[in-house]
C-alpha cells in the first residue's frame, strides 16, 4: 500500500533475466514465438546468442532445454502458462522431473485477468498441473518487484521450477526492500479477525478489499503464499490453529490451486475449514479484466463481501 | 574405452550384446526384444567403435553422447554399456525388478551412463538438438547420437527438433532411425505411411545417408560420412529387421514387447552363440 506503483508482472522478469544475463554466462532464455509479449525480448535483445526463438513448437523448447541442462547450462523456457504447462505437460514429467533437470518453466499469461483473449489464452490449470510433478518448485509472486526476486531465486535453485506469471498491470504489494524466500509465506498485515491467504496478482484486489474491510473494522490477517510448492505448512497450521478456518483467494481453478494445496496440508495435520474464492469446475471467457475478475467474484468488492459473510459464519 | 575395429570382432561382439538381450528380458519375464535386436548392430558399432567416453567417469566433459529415444529399448542400451564397463553383466539380471537401477525404461537419475531419461517417444531429438547446441555454445568438440524408431517419427515432435537442428546447423548431431517397418500396430506404411522417408528429412534440410543397419562396414563407412558433414545434422536410415538374430522373432510385431518363455529363449540363445563362436 506504500507504493503506487503500477506495472505488469513480466517486467519484473524481464528485467531479472537482464540481470541474469549479466552475472551469470550460463543463463539462456528459450521463447516460443511470444517473446514480445512474455518480456524475453530484452534479454534477446542485449543477449542474442543466448536467446533461443524455437518457434511454435513448445515440446520441442521444453526438451531443447532439457538438453541445454544437462549441459550446464540453466534455460529459462518462456510461453503462455496454459501452452508450456499443458501442450507440454509429457515433456516436463518425462523428461524435466523424472530426471531432475535444472530447467525453469516460466508460464505468463496466468489466471482469468489475461482478459479480453478469452478461455483459450487463460492459464487456470496451470498451478494443479506443475505442483503435482514431483521435483518441481512452484512460485506465484504478486507483483513486478517480488517476479524480479523469484526469477533470481529460482535460477539459484537447483532443479525444475515453474514460475507463474500474469499480463495485467497490477500494483505493487510488495517494494524492492521486502524479503522473498522460496518456501517462506510473506505475512502482509496481521490483523485479529481472520486469515487470508492468496497468491499472484490477485493480491492487489485482496489488498483493496483489505482497505474496504478496514473502513468496516474489520482486520484480516493477509498472507502472500507466493511459494505454492514446497508449501509452508507452518504458517498454515499456526493460523488454523488462531482462526479455525482460514480463507484463500486465487486466479485458478478451485481443483488444484492454491486453496487445494492448503486444504490438503490442513486435513492431514489440523482439520479446519477452507473458504476458497477461485474458479469452479469452468474455463474463463472473454472480458475486462476487471469486470471478469468481479464477475468470477475476485474482484475487491466481491472478496470483501466474501469475507463479511465468512467471518459471520 | 579400447575401440574395437576388426569387422569379425564387432559383429561377435553385437551377438554377445544380443545374448545378453535375450537373456535379461526372458529373465525379467517382460520387455522389448524386437526394437533392442533391430537396434543391436549399430548400437555396438556406436559404443564400441565410434563413440569416445570413459565408464570410469561417466559425467567426462568431453565424452561423445548417446541418447536413446526410443526408450523401450533399455535392453539394448543395458546391455551396452554393461559390456562397455560401466556395470557388472551380473546386474542385467536385474532388469525391471524392484530398486533395480535397470528400470523398464532408462532413468537416468539411478543408472550413470544413462545421459537422460527417455520412454515417452518423440522427446530424445529434441533433447539431443539441446545437447549438441550446448556443445556448440561452450566450444566442445563432442558428437551427440540419437536413435530413433521409425514408428516413433509419427510424433509430430521429431519434426520439430528436425526443423531446429538443421535451422541451427548442429553438423555435430546424428540422428540415427531404426527402420525396421514395424510399429507396436502393425507395418508402419500401414499404420501411418512413412513414406518417402528420405525425401522428408531431405526436405528438412539434413544430411541424408542410406545403409543395411546390420552391414558392420556399411554401419562404420556412416559414421565415417557423418564426421565429414558441415553446417547440417546427419540422419542415418537404417534398414533394419526387428527381432532381427533371434529367426522365430525376426518381422513379427507381436515381439514388440514380449518375453521369451524358457524354451523359446533356449532356442535364441543356441542360434546366437552359435555365430558367437562362428
Ligand atoms: C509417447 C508414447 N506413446 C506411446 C508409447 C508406447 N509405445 C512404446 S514402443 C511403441 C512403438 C514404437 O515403434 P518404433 O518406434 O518403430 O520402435 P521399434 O520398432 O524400434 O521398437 C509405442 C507406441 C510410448 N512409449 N510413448
Ligand atoms: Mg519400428
Amino acid at each position: 500500500m506504500k507504493t503506487q506503483d503500477i506495472r505488469p508482472i513480466r517486467d519484473g522478469y524481464g528485467n531479472a533475466l537482464l540481470k541474469l544475463g549479466e552475472i551469470n554466462p550460463n543463463v539462456l532464455v528459450l521463447d516460443a514465438d511470444l517473446s514480445t509479449s512474455t518480456r524475453t525480448n530484452w534479454f534477446a535483445e542485449k543477449f542474442p546468442k543466448r536467446f533461443i526463438d524455437v518457434g511454435i513448437a513448445e515440446q520441442n523448447m521444453v526438451d531443447i532445454a532439457a538438453g541445454l541442462s544437462l549441459e550446464g547450462k540453466i534455460p529459462f523456457v518462456t510461453t503462455y502458462g496454459v501452452f508450456v504447462c499443458g501442450r507440454a505437460f509429457d515433456q516436463l514429467r518425462n523428461t524435466v522431473c523424472y530426471s531432475q533437470l535444472n530447467v525453469k518453466v516460466v508460464g505468463s499469461h496466468g489466471g482469468i485477468s489475461v482478459g479480453a483473449d478469452g478461455g483459450s489464452h487463460q492459464a487456470i490449470e496451470d498451478i494443479a498441473l506443475m505442483r503435482i510433478l514431483p521435483h518441481m518448485t512452484v512460485v506465484v509472486p504478486c507483483d513486478h518487484f517480488q517476479a524480479y526476486k523469484a526469477t533470481m531465486k529460482i535460477a539459484e535453485l537447483k532443479g525444475p521450477a515453474y514460475l507463474r506469471l500474469a499480463r495485467e498491470a497490477t500494483e505493487a504489494i510488495t517494494d524492492e526492500n521486502s524479503n522473498f524466500e522460496i518456501g517462506k509465506a510473506q505475512i502482509i498485515t496481521e490483523g485479529d479477525d481472520c486469515a487470508i491467504f492468496f497468491a499472484g496478482t490477485i493480491g492487489a484486489e485482496v489488498m483493496k478489499a483489505f482497505e474496504l474491510l478496514h473502513d468496516k473494522n474489520i482486520f484480516p490477517t493477509i498472507i502472500n503464499m507466493h511459494t505454492i510448492k514446497p508449501i509452508d505448512k507452518e504458517c498454515i497450521i499456526k493460523y488454523a490453529k488462531k482462526f479455525g478456518k482460514l480463507m484463500t483467494v486465487e486466479e485458478h481453478l478451485q481443483a488444484g490451486g492454491l486453496g487445494s494445496a492448503i486444504a490438503e496440508v490442513l486435513v492431514e495435520e489440523y482439520p479446519a475449514k477452507v473458504k476458497m474464492l477461485a474458479i469452479y469446475d469452468r474455463f474463463g471467457e472473454s472480458g475486462q479484466p476487471d469486470v471478469l475478475l468481479d464477475a468470477f467474484g475476485l474482484s475487491a468488492e466481491k472478496i470483501c463481501v466474501q469475507v463479511e459473510d465468512y467471518i459471520k459464519e | 574405452m579400447e575401440k574395437i575395429t576388426e569387422i569379425a570382432l564387432l559383429k561377435k561382439k553385437a551377438e554377445e550384446i544380443r545374448y545378453d538381450i535375450v537373456g535379461m528380458i526372458a529373465e525379467a519375464g517382460s520387455g522389448h526384444p524386437g526394437g533392442s535386436l533391430s537396434g543391436a548392430d549399430i548400437g555396438t558399432i556406436l559404443f564400441f567403435n565410434e563413440m569416445n567416453f570413459n565408464p570410469d567417469k561417466p559425467d567426462w566433459d568431453d565424452r561423445d553422447r548417446f541418447i536413446l529415444s526410443k526408450g523401450h529399448a533399455a535392453p539394448l542400451l543395458y546391455a551396452l554399456l554393461a559390456n562397455a564397463g560401466y556395470f557388472e553383466r551380473s546386474e542385467l539380471k536385474s532388469l525391471r525388478k524392484y530398486k533395480s537401477r535397470l528400470q523398464g525404461h532408462p532413468a537416468s537419475y539411478m543408472l550413470p551412463g544413462v545421459e537422460v531419461s527417455t520412454g515417452s517417444l518423440g522427446q530424445g531429438l529434441s533433447i539431443s538438438c539441446g545437447i549438441a547446441l550446448a556443445g556448440k555454445l561452450n566450444n566442445k568438440d563432442f558428437r551427440v547420437y540419437t536413435l530413433l524408431g521409425d514408428g516413433e517419427l509419427d510424433e509430430g515432435q521429431v519434426w520439430e527438433a528436425a526443423m531446429f537442428a538443421s535451422h541451427k546447423k548442429l553438423d555435430n548431431l546424428c540422428a540415427i532411425v531404426d527402420r525396421n517397418r514395424l510399429q507396436i500396430d502393425g507395418d508402419t506404411e500401414k499404420v501411418m505411411v512413412l513414406e518417402p522417408l528420405q525425401a522428408k528429412w531431405d526436405a528438412f534440410g539434413w544430411h541424408i545417408i542410406l545403409i543395411d543397419g546390420h552391414n558392420i562396414s556399411e554401419i562404420l563407412s556412416a559414421f565415417k560420412e557423418f564426421h565429414t558433414v558441415k553446417d547440417k545434422p546427419t540422419v542415418i536410415l537404417a534398414r533394419t529387421v526387428k527381432g532381427k538374430g533371434v529367426s522365430f522373432m525376426e518381422n513379427k510385431a507381436g515381439w514388440h514387447g514380449k518375453a521369451p518363455n524358457k524354451d523359446e529363449l533356449k532356442l535364441a540363445l543356441k542360434e546366437i552363440k552359435a555365430r558367437m563362436d562362428a
